[in-house]
């Protein structure tokens, strides 16, 4: 038997279990099932996966949640998994082939939602979870949305969210991932942002042991797109950040800034993907990637990957490997602050301003309070 | 007793040797001037005297208010009454100024025995002195130094000594960068904080803030000895003859670049 055939064994019998669902949905599974069973989990042959060996993932048993009916109505039909591509990654592959509980917000044209839509997924020791969030949001609609990813002991969470943003809508996305430091934790964003659309995702990124995030936009004209995370691991702590910046339209504008901190014997991978297709012109994107590292033994590979199709746009792209700056550590001790508080200080002050951008004020004081611990748990 | 005792001390950065035996004895109540041209080994001094690890120290020794000095780390120094104006301070993105001063004034009050101040007695405290050097009350909100000009950046360095009430005060070119306005407003801001229970060692190139700051005793310093001392017409005596009257030479390197090792 193949290295993908055992693996997708496993899987086949939980599959097999769920009861049947709408032909729309059953339609949809059964294609990523197989989709899935062809390809199995990526290994680090795959381009994509270079520096995150998922085999721990592959090799683990997990038991599905609870077998339950699809609660998604038909509504979602135009839109569920028609952006989340089961071909360009197994894990959204995976997570279609086990849609049941799909957390679906419409927002009608024109409407503003002024309180943030919370979505809160909580992991089970030995189990797997595949959390499904499908946002609309019409034409000229505002909303926040916060999703919340935590739990306790050994489990995999594999997510898939997408978001469909409407002609001059404005959105506001926050995804808080404090999983427990044994977790598995896969989450894949898929956003298409319509013309002169509004689009930015912070991704806060804490716990799990081994963790994977791919966050794409497709903007289109005259479209602005942030994509901000922040990143803190340590032990032996793992984290991917894939993103992917698509430009299919002209004037479209996008800023993208992600930090790191890492410690102990952690590892961290940034990849940023800009494309700019042939149409793009007059596209004004702004990559940066800073990340502190606070042990020699922690290791950070950055990658910048820009496509540029067009010839009348700006791109910047930027990638800095830092420590703890010695004259500023000196300063704040000359002044009597004992060395560790200085150095928890200033590592705190390098993750500052991606928690500054947070609009939510609510959200951004938990996030310092969360920060500060993670900082001070050595 | 003496606050400040400094015997034969030597110090380098890597293999290359800075002070070569410093000898200097500085009491409460008394302003110590040290003069020298670049690459004499004053910055170095004021450095070392702070703590800076770049600096090793490999013979010597440095006493302060009966302490072997060269044993306590920085922040064990600062908490014992010593304060270093910084030659160039450094900027800190992301630590608002208050943040800094209030963990910096309650850390140094711990270390002499006091209790710590609460929110609204440091504000009463801070806003007081921020009027004394005019500075703009915003500064407090912003990050320390960040986008200060120089002048505010030496003006920032003088405000926190006069809230953090140092008993040795080691002010280390504090008139470079600064217009003679500046250079007024921040003499008056350490002559208001001369006393009987304070010391100050006042590190320069040249003999202008020398003229605002009337100091007690001048050091000449060159190739890291003091050659000559005197009193505050030593400085005079320099400021008409120059350097090269004693017969001293600017060092080949200058002494900034020697600090960024």
């Amino acid at each position: 038997m193949t290295a993908v055939a055992e693996q997708t064994g496993l899987w086949l019998t939980e599959f097999t279990q769920q009861p049947k669902a709408a032909p729309w949905i059953q339609k949809l599974r059964e294609d990523a099932f197989e989709r899935f069973a062809q390809v199995g989990f990526p290994t680090t042959h795959d381009e994509e996966w270079r520096f995150t060996n998922v085999a721990p993932i592959a090799r683990s048993k997990f038991a599905l949640q609870a077998a339950a009916e699809c609660n998604v109505t038909e509504e979602a039909e135009p839109y569920l998994a028609r952006y989340a591509d089961i071909k360009a990654n197994a894990f959204v592959a995976l997570n279609t082939a086990f849609l049941q509980d799909v957390q679906f917000v419409r927002v009608p044209r024109g409407k503003v939602i002024e309180q943030p839509i919370e979505l809160i997924f909580r992991g089970h020791s030995g189990q797997v979870h595949h959390p499904r969030t499908l946002i609309v949001v019409g034409a000229n609609a505002q909303c926040t949305v916060i999703e919340t990813y935590e739990g306790d002991g050994a489990y995999f969470t594999n997510a898939v969210t997408e978001f469909v943003v409407g002609d001059g809508a404005v959105v506001d996305h926050y995804k808080i991932q404090r999983e427990s430091l044994e977790a598995f934790h896969v989450a894949t964003l898929q956003a298409a942002v319509g013309r002169s659309a509004n689009f930015s995702s912070h991704s806060i990124s804490l716990g799990g042991a081994l963790v994977r995030n791919d966050a794409d936009a497709i903007l289109s004209e005259g479209t602005e797109a942030t994509l901000n995370g922040l990143y803190i691991v340590n032990g032996t702590q793992h984290i991917d950040n894939h993103t992917i910046l698509d430009h299919a339209k002209p004037h479209g504008a996008s800023h993208e800034m992600y930090k790191g901190i890492l410690d102990g014997r952690a590892t961290a991978v940034f990849n940023g993907r800009i494309i700019v297709r042939k149409d793009a012109q007059k596209t004004d994107s702004k990559q940066t990637n800073k990340n502190l590292v606070l042990s020699d033994n922690a290791v950070i590979d950055t990658k910048p990957e820009l496509q540029i199709h067009a010839d009348d746009v700006r791109c910047t792209h930027g990638a800095t490997i830092g420590q703890i700056d010695s004259e500023a550590l000196f300063y704040l001790r000359s002044r009597g602050i004992p060395k560790s508080e200085a150095r928890s200080l200033l590592t705190y002050a390098f993750a500052q301003d991606i928690i500054d951008r947070i609009k939510v004020q609510p959200l951004r004081e938990s996030l310092e309070r969360m920060l500060f611990e993670k900082l001070n748990a050595k | 007793m003496a606050l400040l005792e400094i015997k034969n001390l030597h110090a380098q950065v890597g293999d290359r040797k800075i002070l070569k035996g410093i000898d200097l004895t500085v009491a409460s109540g008394e302003v110590h001037a040290i003069m020298g041209p670049n690459g004499s080994g004053k910055s170095t001094l004021a450095q070392v005297l702070a703590g800076r690890e770049l600096y090793a120290v490999t013979e010597g020794s440095v006493t302060y208010d009966g302490k072997d000095l060269l044993d306590l780390d920085p922040e064990e120094r600062a908490q014992a009454g010593i304060f270093l104006a910084f030659q160039y301070p450094v900027e800190i993105p992301g630590v608002s100024n208050m943040y800094f001063l209030k963990a910096a004034l309650n850390a140094v009050r711990k270390g002499a025995g006091q209790p710590e101040l609460d929110a609204m007695d440091f504000l009463d405290l801070v806003r007081g002195k921020m009027i004394a050097m005019k500075m703009d009350q915003t500064l407090l909100n912003r990050p320390v130094n960040t986008g200060f000009s120089g002048g505010e950046k030496k003006r920032n360095e003088i405000f926190q000594m006069a809230v953090l009430e140092p008993r040795l005060a080691i002010l280390d070119e504090t008139d470079s960068g600064l217009d003679i306005d500046a250079l007024k407003l921040v003499a008056a801001g350490v002559n208001d904080m001369r006393g009987p229970q304070r010391a100050m060692i006042v590190v320069t190139h040249y003999q202008r803030l020398l003229s605002e700051i009337v100091p007690d005793f001048v050091h000449v310093l060159s190739e890291g000895r003091i050659v000559k001392s005197g009193g505050k017409e030593l400085a005079l005596e320099l400021e008409a003859g120059g350097y090269a009257a004693l017969g001293i030479q600017d060092a080949i390197q200058d002494e900034a670049e020697a600090v960024r090792v």
